[in-house]
């Protein structure tokens, strides 16, 4: 299995736990904590995600074969979101991230609770994740 | 009180969304400066239409077409009348607001010229600045903006003095969308028509509350969309008067809107079918008439009244939390919205969690991004409150609102 399927099955699980919404939520704030990752040198325009309700800069590095993702979000729930896109995405190759489908986000129930344009910004998210990852395998190839 | 005369569990039957659950939770619905809900009566209307009398109106001899040609041009008398227009032709019916202002920008747009001017406020939503904008780049005519001040009112002095004889027209907002600001239009068209200029008012907001009398007003084109009064989706009018109709050339091309078509030469249907190309949303105008009728069983002046007590009573609650930044004037020069911030918080959060509460609010910029920039913030938190909503959902309201804080602090 994949680290990427490995890694949303365990969040999925972690989920599992919760028994109501504020779990979850006090969850995904708790997980916003963690970021900023982002280098406040690529904090900048043309780093932010648009199609979000909430600002999200996403910047992507690459070490060895692997990309390294960081990001960082003026709203916390936002930031609990690519908290878990980095930990499912981070530290993996651009194939790997290319071939990867996001099964996670339905499966923990947060699609239909989120908003839709909040829907709307998790797919320009996860979009932006790919994009790196193709701009990095070009590079690499 | 207001509440007691009014019956409101009365009024709360007419609104069968108003029983829904969301997230498990009574919905608690605060977003009625986006859309309002629809009473039954309303509903009943549509459905009376599409089972009984749904045929293309304008056209048919047969029975369905007269009586739904019958039912539509009472709608646009009834809507006349909500005015006080002088004429029904002078009661364009559109898509909606936005529809109604491109419609103006075009046609009357197509009249000005380089070295023209046009005043807009700081203050206006997206759909009353951008089909300027568009209209200023094809004729050249320059656009100038009435800046806005701290408590959510516009420079009135500014405004005053922008005035000259270049002015051509000027748009405003009857009521601010983002801040319910109530701006002083009267004030605004008086001056305006000092100078000559026109003036647009966009009445999305300002209809839902306040019953505008657009003979008394002067103003020279008043628009509204449905949707925000109790009626439907997808129509709205555009209020004209009939020297500037006249003088204006039509918007789009098609069918209802001749008198003769040939290939060599098309001459123009009158009012108001010059400006109603094509089928329009039939039962969408019968069903707004059906609305305005609503509205006025409950009486304009009871819903002003009581929406101002919720108003007043939010505000004090609200302003008891700690951290709390309101934007706009003050309860009374303003429609009862209620648009803040918590300091550290992002409004979107806030929306969020809300949200699993049932509390159905706005969050984010309101398609009014100049307002936003004004204060520097991304966006606020919108709560609009209509003659449906009660003081007990405001309590809970303020109770979810106490509990989002806790959990994201
Ligand atoms: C002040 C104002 N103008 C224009 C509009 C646009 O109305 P519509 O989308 O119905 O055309 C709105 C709707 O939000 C509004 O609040």
């Amino acid at each position: 299995m994949s680290q990427i399927k490995e890694r949303q099955e365990e969040i999925i699980d972690e989920f599992s736990m919760f028994e109501d919404w504020m779990q979850r939520y006090e969850y995904m704030i708790e997980l916003g904590k963690s970021l900023p990752t982002i280098d406040e040198q690529h904090k900048k325009d043309e780093n932010i995600i648009k199609g979000c309700q909430s600002r999200v800069w996403l910047y992507a590095d690459l070490e060895g074969e692997k990309i390294k993702f960081s990001a960082d979000s003026d709203a916390i729930i936002t930031k609990g979101i690519i908290a878990l896109l980095i930990r499912v995405f981070s530290d993996q190759t651009p194939k790997d991230i290319l071939q990867a489908d996001v099964k996670f986000i339905d499966e923990i129930g947060l699609k239909d609770h989120l908003s839709p344009t909040r829907a709307n910004g998790l797919v320009s998210m996860i979009k932006q994740l790919k994009n790196y990852a193709l701009a990095y395998q070009a590079k690499l190839s | 009180m207001a509440e007691a005369k009014f019956n409101i569990d009365k009024i709360r039957q007419d609104f069968p969304i108003l029983q829904r659950k969301v997230n498990g939770q009574n919905l608690v619905y605060f977003d009625n400066a986006a859309t309002s809900q629809t009473p039954k009566q309303v509903i009943d209307c549509i459905i009376d239409y599409y089972e009984n009398y749904n045929a293309n109106i304008h056209r048919g001899v047969h029975s369905l077409s007269q009586e739904a040609t019958d039912a539509y041009e009472q709608a646009r008398i009834k809507i006349q009348k909500h005015f006080n227009a002088k004429q029904a032709h002078e009661i364009i019916l559109t898509s909606g607001t936005t529809h109604a202002i491109n419609l103006v920008a075009h046609a009357y747009g197509s009249m000005l010229t380089k070295g023209d001017e046009v005043l807009v406020s700081a203050l206006e939503h997206h759909s009353n600045i951008v089909p300027w904008q568009m209209m200023c780049e094809k004729n050249g005519a320059h656009l100038k903006v009435i800046p806005m001040l701290e408590n959510g009112q516009l420079d009135m002095e500014y405004f005053h003095q922008s005035l000259s004889t270049k002015t051509k027209m000027v748009f405003v907002n009857h009521v601010s969308n983002a801040l319910g600001t109530i701006n002083p239009i009267q004030e605004i068209i008086n001056a305006a028509h000092q100078v000559n200029a026109r003036v647009l008012v966009d009445g999305a907001q300002a209809a839902p509350h306040i019953q505008a009398d657009v003979q008394a007003l002067d103003v020279d084109f008043y628009t509204v969309s449905a949707h925000k009064m109790c009626g439907p989706t997808g129509v709205g009018m555009l209020y004209a008067k009939e020297e500037l109709l006249e003088q204006m050339p039509p918007y789009q091309g098609g069918g209802e809107m001749i008198a003769e078509v040939s290939f060599e030469k098309t001459t123009y249907a009158g009012l108001p079918h010059k400006f109603e190309a094509g089928t329009p949303n039939i039962a969408g105008g019968i069903a707004f008439g059906a609305a305005l009728d609503y509205m006025h069983e409950i009486g304009f002046k009871s819903i002003e009244a009581y929406e101002n007590e919720l108003l007043i009573y939010a505000t004090h609650l609200i302003q008891e939390i700690d951290g709390i930044v309101i934007y706009g004037p003050e309860p009374e020069s303003k429609t009862a919205v209620l648009s803040f911030n918590v300091e550290g918080l992002h409004a979107y959060d806030l929306g969020t969690i809300l949200d699993q509460m049932g509390i159905a609010l706005r969050t984010g910029h309101h398609c009014a991004q100049p307002i936003m920039e004004y204060y520097k913030i991304p966006g606020t938190a919108r709560a609009s409150f209509s003659f449906y909503n009660t003081k007990k959902e405001i309590n809970i309201f303020i109770d979810a609102l106490k509990k989002a804080i806790s959990m994201l602090t």
